[in-house]
């Protein structure tokens, strides 16, 4: 699928809610890092040490059949919109946008695998899953990784395993990561007890906050601290064992507050959803709370109508970038807060025609 | 309140992580964060992992000086050239070389980051060789061991017959 299809298409897979879990888990997100014997890491390297490993990995792409579905994006060809695009669709990374020379984005059409060329290493094989997928992620970027293996010399170490730029990613070179949307933990303030619980069971936690306490959109993000001493399975499987309980608190949260504050429950995510689809100008904080709250109804059937498919593909194309993108032209702020209200106005409404049909 | 990272403009993302029961918070303008990538949420942010192993290297005993007395500046990887010191400041390594160069240098530093120094996981197959077969042996009776102990026999089987294939793989070639 070429760039302008990626670009213009606002679903990606991973925003399906036909997938374990996504009640409470957005997605799974599995990354290895790889690297070329013999070429230094892209940190180190020259114009033409960069050329070589993309030489190489486009060949491998062109001799693997299972690998030349993939799209190649140069990324120096690309515009700086159309980069910016990619980052939010989480696709490449904000560094990997602003790269220069020699710098590619390998993307499938459904966009659940991504791999980006002379990053922070050489290679970094991403795929991305909806809802609670761990071992499905990873499954599909272990065959991306042998098929790349067959036809290219990684650099490996007998003792320590897979060699990355940076030695927190040593060994597997394996970051496995699941987002998830923690709506009633923050608003009962059970949220930083839990997380700060999980951390201690070699899981990281990352939540972005915007004004006051609440993680924006109430999503925080959790993967593996180590790379190294433990296989590719074991990590997967402490960051699922971990995150199911996780998401069973959530749940319990969810239902306790079904029954005992039905009345507050209710008039908090319907106060969203008439914000979400009456106002005429929202800034992008404002859109992530109330998707959030409007999310939460939609999971507890308070919202008829209203899909977390719609919410998830929201929270992508509300960015600035994507905006600017829909609207074929450059946008101040405040026409963003602008577009933004229309554009989920819209979405909500012929989300739920779609449905009514 | 001020961004952390350029100084100039009003903090309005604030970013927590929490590492080992220990929160760190960062907090950014709009635009600095974005280009750190905390503004995307479903990306890996730069911010957590090469800042904790410069963080490590500067307050960790012994490193620290170690860097500062004998690292004089001809002692750079042959290979690529880093020196340790630039590797301490930036967080990267500059080539797979560096690691055995800098051998003695980092085996503390990744153990005191993953508290091994011993790979167990996925080989390479063109390297693996022998050696990868036998470690994917070893890893598949743990899993067998584990199987067994949850009862679970229709894949502890399955388990024990890639085991197999795998020990004829390795006496035929032997
Ligand atoms: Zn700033
Ligand atoms: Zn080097």
């Amino acid at each position: 699928m070429p760039l302008k299809d990626i670009i213009t298409r606002t679903y990606s897979a991973w925003m399906s809610t036909e997938a374990p879990h996504t009640d409470v888990a957005l997605s799974s997100r599995v990354r290895l890092a790889r690297n070329l014997g013999n070429i230094p890491f892209p940190n180190q390297a020259t114009e033409t040490d960069l050329a070589k490993v993309v030489g190489q990995v486009v060949k491998a792409i062109s001799r693997v059949p299972k690998l030349s579905g993939l799209e190649i994006i140069r990324l120096s060809e690309a515009s700086a919109l159309d980069r910016q695009v990619l980052v939010e669709k989480h696709l490449i990374s904000p560094q990997h946008a602003q790269g220069g020379e020699m710098r590619l984005a390998i993307v499938a059409g459904d966009e659940s695998i991504s791999v980006m060329v002379n990053e922070e290493d050489h290679i970094r094989i991403q795929t991305l899953l909806p809802g609670f997928q761990l071992y499905e992620a990873y499954q599909l970027a272990d065959e991306i990784d042998d098929l790349f293996e067959s036809q290219l010399d990684y650099a490996f170490d007998e003792r320590i395993g897979y060699l990355a730029a940076c030695p927190t990613n040593v060994g597997t070179g394996l970051r496995v990561s699941i987002m998830v949307h923690l709506p009633a933990l923050a608003a009962t303030g059970h949220v930083m007890a839990v997380l700060s619980a999980v951390s201690k069971l070699g899981i990281a936690v990352r939540g972005l906050y915007g004004e006051g306490s609440e993680a924006l959109g109430n999503m925080y993000q959790l993967s593996n601290q180590v790379t190294l001493g433990r296989s590719e399975h074991e990590l997967i499987e402490n960051l699922g064992a971990v995150t199911m309980q996780v998401i069973e608190q959530e749940r319990a949260i969810r239902k306790k507050l079904m029954t005992e504050m039905r009345e507050q429950l209710e008039d908090r995510v319907q106060r969203a959803y008439g914000i979400l689809c009456h106002a005429r100008l929202m800034t992008s904080q404002e859109a992530l709370k109330l998707l959030s709250d409007a999310k939460l109804g939609a999971e507890l059937n308070l919202i008829p109508g209203l899909s977390g498919e719609t919410i998830n593909e929201l929270m992508v194309i509300t960015q600035p970038a994507y905006l600017k993108t829909l609207a074929g032209q450059e946008l101040d702020p405040a026409d963003r807060d602008i577009r933004r209200a229309t554009l989920i106005r819209e979405r909500i409404r012929t989300g739920r025609e779609g449905k009514e049909i | 309140m001020l961004c952390d990272e350029c100084k100039k403009r009003p903090a309005n993302v604030h970013i927590t992580k929490i590492v080992n029961g220990v929160k760190s918070e960062a907090h950014l303008c709009e635009e600095c964060a974005g280009e750190k990538g905390e503004l995307t949420l479903f990306s890996e942010s730069k911010f957590s992992f090469p800042s904790l192993l410069t963080g490590l290297l500067q307050t960790g005993p012994g490193i620290g000086s170690h860097v500062s007395i004998h690292d004089n500046i001809v002692d750079g990887c042959e290979n690529c050239g880093l020196s340790f010191s630039t590797f301490a400041n930036r967080g990267f390594l500059g080539c797979s070389e560096c690691y055995t160069h800098f051998g003695p240098r980092l085996e503390p530093l990744i153990r005191r980051i993953h508290g091994t120094y011993q790979h167990t996981g996925k080989v390479p197959k063109r390297i693996g060789g022998t050696a990868g077969v036998m470690r994917e042996i070893e890893n598949l009776r743990r899993d067998l061991a584990k199987l067994v102990s949850q009862e679970k026999y229709e894949e502890a089987a399955v388990v024990r017959d890639k085991i197999k294939a795998l020990e004829k793989r390795l006496s035929d070639e032997a």
